[in-house]
């Protein structure tokens, strides 16, 4: 059973670190760090669940959240969202657009990792 | 022959089975298992003390003098009945929904609950009633004399037994009429005695006619020929008397306390009227039917003179018929005490609810604060109420002297007790109805009942014949019986005519000019209204109700949802299952504490005291009450007055709002991208932090690595907060500018050489180091960091393979300009007037610098008296600084 | 999540508008109620047609009192029976419709 992630982030260093966690624990990570073409890249390549940054360059991760939904392919995909700017307001917007489960940096690794399990095994069992 | 004694113990063993029929009714009450006592039958013959003695005796008399006048009493009030759909109902309807305790309250709560209006119409109420008491005092000293005439050892003494009749109906309605204080002011007890009494009059008058008219006159056909060929026996009617005492009767119906108190505030079930509707009129109609037979047989049998209002009782009588006669007498006896009873009980609520308890209350000083006090005093007011008016009535009797004159108070009383009419009819069905007008109405007829019918028709030397003959002062317009001067007019339709018209006149009037209090206004639509303000009709059920009602009332207070989030979470906390909780006094505090955030204290305070009970306080809360909402009334119009001021205020409000919000969001944006730009180092440290502690058998390079990030962030972090303060310091104008004197060469010298340590890629720097010789006096430190921030800036973006800055420097005007323009692809065209700005991101590239730094140059420049832009038109990124060199300044 | 379903009874933003025809039901409700509104103006009329009569002239001779009798309490008994059939008549329809549409008043 594949278990593939797509990350999009654009702070290297933050990708790394998460790269190292994930695949520590069994997972194929592919990544991405721009906004731009998040989209098209995340339906080629048809991950099992995606962690998505909210700020990025060229296209917001709220953005990039709203066209996979509206995309019939798509809409059932798991998302993990990060963001650093920590506003209840970002929390509501995400939940709004069909987020999986929010989160806020600093997360610690161990959580992250419990979130992506859960939300993948969410995503087989139904 | 009955003897007297032989009466006396008939009537003490009548009296004695209806209080055994009482005390039973009412335990029967208590234990709720009391279905038939709320039947529509016992209601519709609760109603018949409408006929009281001076219809079951006097009727036949009336009959005897006027002919079929006297059928006017009957059809007015069945005229009311079967219109019930009209207006009855709308009383009942309002009599339950405002849980009123008498027709003085009903038309207090109607008109902003003014206890002036209650105490006017008690007070109307018991002129009106009292010497109609009298007349059944008196009915019943008659109808005994007939007995004491016929009995040989005659000791009866007439005064003696008015007393005791008296004392005896006192003790009766005391013992009944205020055993407890029920919240709904109903008394089973008394009401299913009055119909066992209904009862017994109408079999009484029945067998007395049959026997008449098969005993006597030999058949109908008979009976009818011995009518034609009587004194009475042609058609011959006062049209305009006709016509007036219908209404008038139609109106005393309604009106008369102890008929609102059988017909509204003892009713159980509003569809009972459905049933009363026909069955009241059909028994009215029984009790007409043999009228006329009784008073033509009366005519013939009885020598002349015999008192025709007893035709009832002498006619069996001289035909020797005691037990007939025996059953009439208990008839009348009937009649007379459930109209004394009731009408006295009526009367004595609302004596004490409006008169004796407010002078109690603010006796008292403190206010109602124990109930069970208030109680206690409220049933004392009652049982001496009825005895004073019981007194009252016994006093009149003895006063008037009885006879032929008292026979005639009671259509006057019925003309007094007419005058609440429009005030009651106004206050149902028109909301503009006011208290002013009521109160002007009420007055006015008052007033002109007294001087027109009252005073002149009660005998003796009350009004004195001067007047009667003059006018009053000698005005002939002011002729009682003959007002501006319309004459020849039967006594009884020139008063009703005039007071009910002037007062209905006056209400109309004075209520189109009057303004009406925000309370009065409240209650004339809750009434007017009533239909769709109260719920259907409903048989009374305990205090499962009085939560409903409690719902029901705050629902239209808090709001729908709030009340019902309130009551749901008072009933959790009580611990039961159901929606409702029990109207405990915990509750009910809290619920009075929640309804007074909205309405007021004393509104609360008054509301639910209206439906849980105890009108007993009410009537102090009701006072404060109209004192609230005159405060109100006060305030609103300071408002009104300030409404200017509070607009133009408002203005500014708004702009200083609109402000605030953009400093606001300023600042939310701002706090954001701080919050983002520290959590984003802090992630990677912690991440990584992590890693190293809980990672075994990483590898030693890995090991250096990620300590390094660390330690990179943690840099990062520390260059942020250091780029926060000084951008902080700078912008809040803290700044200590440190001016000094140097060459521009040096200082863009030191910038370069700063910039360019420890740089992994090579850049060229093209300087022309003749221009640059130019002095300056400025914050030489700061002015490097501006150069050395460009300097790094290009380092870091130019995306040139051979990366070269160039620094163009010249002076115009005593303006230093230094251009700085690498040789890359520059800032897109979009982007170049946010570069400047917090934050700013321009590229994808994340190079560890905040977005702070050109921020901080800007600010710097600005203190420096100079300037930091983008320069269009370049291939590259291209900066101007431009700064004053001081010397000029200092030389103007 | 699971919200509890809100149930609404005392909001009047949930009364539904009456419909503008009424069922055969409602309708007969509705002229029954016309029927009952008119009962008290048609005995107050009845019973005022004697004002008519009385003995006006002289000449004429005066209606018998035992004729005036029967005309009165025929009307009175008449009122009642219609009174009694209203009274019937609404509580047929009243316990058929439970739910009575807003009253006319």
């Amino acid at each position: 059973m594949s278990r593939r992630v797509m990350l999009v982030e654009d702070e290297p260093n933050i990708t790394e670190a998460i790269r190292f966690l994930l695949i520590r624990d069994g997972w194929e990570v592919e990544t991405h760090a721009d906004g731009t073409d998040a989209v098209e890249v995340i339906s080629s390549a048809k991950p099992d669940l995606v962690i998505l940054d909210v700020m990025l360059p060229g296209k917001s991760g709220m953005e990039i959240l709203t066209e996979l939904r509206a995309r019939d392919d798509l809409q059932g995909l798991p998302v993990l969202m990060l963001t650093a700017r920590g506003q209840s307001r970002d929390r509501d917007l995400a939940e709004k657009a069909g987020v999986s489960r929010f989160m806020t940096k600093p997360f610690s690794n161990s959580e992250v990792l419990t979130a992506v399990r859960d939300l993948h095994a969410q995503a087989t069992q139904t | 022959m009955a003897s007297l004694n032989v009466l006396v113990l008939v009537c003490l063993g009548y009296v004695a089975l209806l209080f055994l029929v009482a005390f039973a009714a009412d335990r029967l009450a208590a234990t709720g298992r009391s279905t038939w006592l709320r039947s529509p039958l016992i209601y519709t013959l609760s109603l018949s003390i409408y006929c009281t003695a001076w219809t079951f005796y006097g009727a036949v008399g009336y009959a005897a003098r006027s002919g079929l006048e006297f059928v006017t009493i009957y059809v007015g009030p069945t005229l009311v009945m079967i219109g019930w759909w009209w207006g009855l109902r709308k009383l009942v309807r309002v009599g339950r929904s405002q849980r009123v305790t008498s027709i003085a309250d009903l038309i207090s709560s109607r008109y902003g609950k003014s206890n002036t209006l209650a105490i006017c119409v008690t007070i109307l109420a018991v002129i009106s009633v009292t010497p109609y008491i009298a007349l059944q005092l008196q009915s019943i000293t008659l109808s005994f004399s007939i007995f004491a005439e016929a009995d040989p050892n005659n000791s009866y003494n007439e005064i003696a037994s008015v007393f005791w009749v008296a004392a005896g109906l006192a003790v009766f309605a005391i013992l009944f009429g205020t055993r407890n204080l029920d919240a709904n002011e109903r008394h089973h007890g008394v009401v299913t005695a009055v119909a066992i009494e209904a009862v017994v009059k109408l079999i009484a008058l029945l067998a007395v006619g049959i026997f008449v008219v098969w005993g006597v006159a030999g058949g109908v056909t008979d009976t009818m020929a011995r009518i034609d060929a009587s004194e009475i026996g042609q058609w011959n009617i006062d049209r305009g008397r006709w016509a007036t005492i219908t209404f008038l009767a139609a109106a005393a119906f309604v009106c008369l306390p102890r008929m609102f108190q059988v017909m509204v505030v003892e009713n159980d079930d509003e569809r009972h009227l459905r049933t009363a509707a026909w069955a009241f009129p059909l028994y009215l109609l029984l009790m007409s039917l043999f009228v006329i037979p009784i008073a033509v047989v009366g005519l013939d049998l009885m020598p002349e003179g015999a008192n025709p209002d007893l035709f009832v009782l002498t006619v069996p009588l001289s035909q020797g018929q005691q037990g007939l006669a025996m059953l009439s007498f208990l008839g009348g006896f009937s009649s007379a005490t459930s109209m004394v009873i009731v009408a006295a009980m009526a009367l004595s609520t609302m004596v004490s609810n409006h008169i004796v308890m407010p002078i109690w209350l603010s006796s008292r000083g403190s206010g109602a604060s124990v109930s069970g006090d208030v109680r206690s005093v409220v049933l004392l007011a009652r049982r001496v109420s009825i005895a004073v008016i019981m007194a009252l009535g016994y006093f009149y009797y003895r006063l008037s002297g009885g006879g032929a004159a008292l026979a005639a108070i009671g259509l006057i009383a019925f003309a007094g007790i007419a005058q609440i009419l429009p005030a009651l009819v106004g206050g149902l069905f028109w909301r503009g109805a006011t208290r002013t007008g009521a109160l002007a109405g009420l007055t006015v007829g008052f007033v002109l009942w007294l001087y027109t019918l009252l005073l002149p028709g009660i005998g003796g030397e009350v009004m004195p014949a001067v007047v009667m003959e003059n006018g009053l002062f000698g005005l002939s317009w002011l002729k009682p019986q003959a007002l501006f001067g319309i004459d020849g007019l039967d006594p009884m339709v020139h008063s009703v005519m005039w007071s009910l018209s002037l007062n209905a006149a006056a209400f109309c009037v004075v209520s189109l000019f009057g303004f009406p209090s925000p309370i009065e206004r409240l209650q004339a639509a809750q009434f007017v209204n009533v239909f769709e303000h109260s719920a259907g009709p409903r048989g009374w059920v305990g205090s499962v109700a009085q939560s409903e009602d409690l719902m029901i009332m705050s629902q239209r207070i808090l709001g729908a949802r709030e009340a019902q989030v309130f009551f749901h979470a008072e009933a959790q906390r009580q611990g039961g299952r159901g929606h409702l909780p029990e109207p405990t006094p915990m509750f009910l505090q809290r619920l009075e504490r929640e309804l007074a955030g909205s309405v007021g204290a004393a509104t609360a305070h008054a509301m639910i005291g209206q439906i849980v009970g105890g009108s007993s306080v009410s009537v102090e809360d009701l006072l404060a009450v109209a004192d609230e909402s005159a405060q109100l009334l006060e305030y609103s119009s300071q408002l009104e007055a300030k409404s200017d001021e509070l607009s133009r205020t408002a203005h500014q409000l708004r702009e200083a709002n609109e402000k605030l919000t953009q400093i606001s969001l300023q600042k939310d944006n701002f706090l954001s991208q701080v919050s983002h730009e520290l959590r984003t180092p802090m992630t990677s440290i912690r991440a990584f932090s992590e890693i190293l502690r809980d990672t075994e058998g990483l590898q030693p390079d890995e090991q250096t690595r990620y300590a390094t990030i660390i330690h990179d962030e943690a840099l990062r972090l520390t260059r942020l907060l250091d780029d926060l303060l000084d951008l902080s310091v700078l912008e809040n104008g803290q700044v200590n500018l440190n001016m000094g004197e140097g060459m521009l060469a040096e200082v863009l010298d030191r910038a370069v050489s700063t910039a360019m340590t420890g740089a992994s890629r090579e850049m060229r720097i093209l300087r022309n180091e003749t221009n640059e010789r130019i002095p300056v006096h400025s914050d030489l430190d700061r002015l490097t960091q501006v150069f050395i921030n460009l300097i790094a800036n290009a380092r870091k973006y130019c995306d040139a393979t051979a990366p070269e800055l160039s620094i163009r420097v010249h002076e115009v005007g005593g303006k230093v300009v230094v251009d700085m323009i690498d040789n890359g692809s520059g800032i897109p065209r979009d982007s170049r007037k946010l570069v400047f700005e917090k934050f700013a991101r321009v590229s994808a590239e994340r190079a560890g610098g905040a977005g702070l730094g050109l921020a901080i140059c800007r600010e710097i420049m600005q203190r420096l008296g100079g300037d930091i832009i983008y320069l269009n038109g370049h291939q590259g990124a291209a900066f101007r600084v431009s700064f004053p060199s001081g010397y000029q300044l200092a030389a103007q | 999540m699971s919200a509890e379903p809100e149930i609404d009874p005392g909001d009047p933003g949930q009364v539904s508008h009456p419909p503008v025809f009424l069922e055969r039901q409602g309708y007969r409700r509705r002229r029954l109620m016309d029927a009952a509104r008119l009962l008290p103006l048609i005995g107050a009329g009845l019973f005022a047609v004697p004002l008519l009569w009385s003995g006006t002239s002289e000449t004429e001779a005066p209606y018998s009192l035992s004729s005036a009798i029967i005309y009165i309490f025929g009307v009175w008994a008449g009122l009642i029976v219609l009174a009694a059939l209203f009274g019937y008549g609404a509580r047929r329809l009243g316990r058929s419709s439970d739910v009575p549409g807003p009253e006319p008043d």
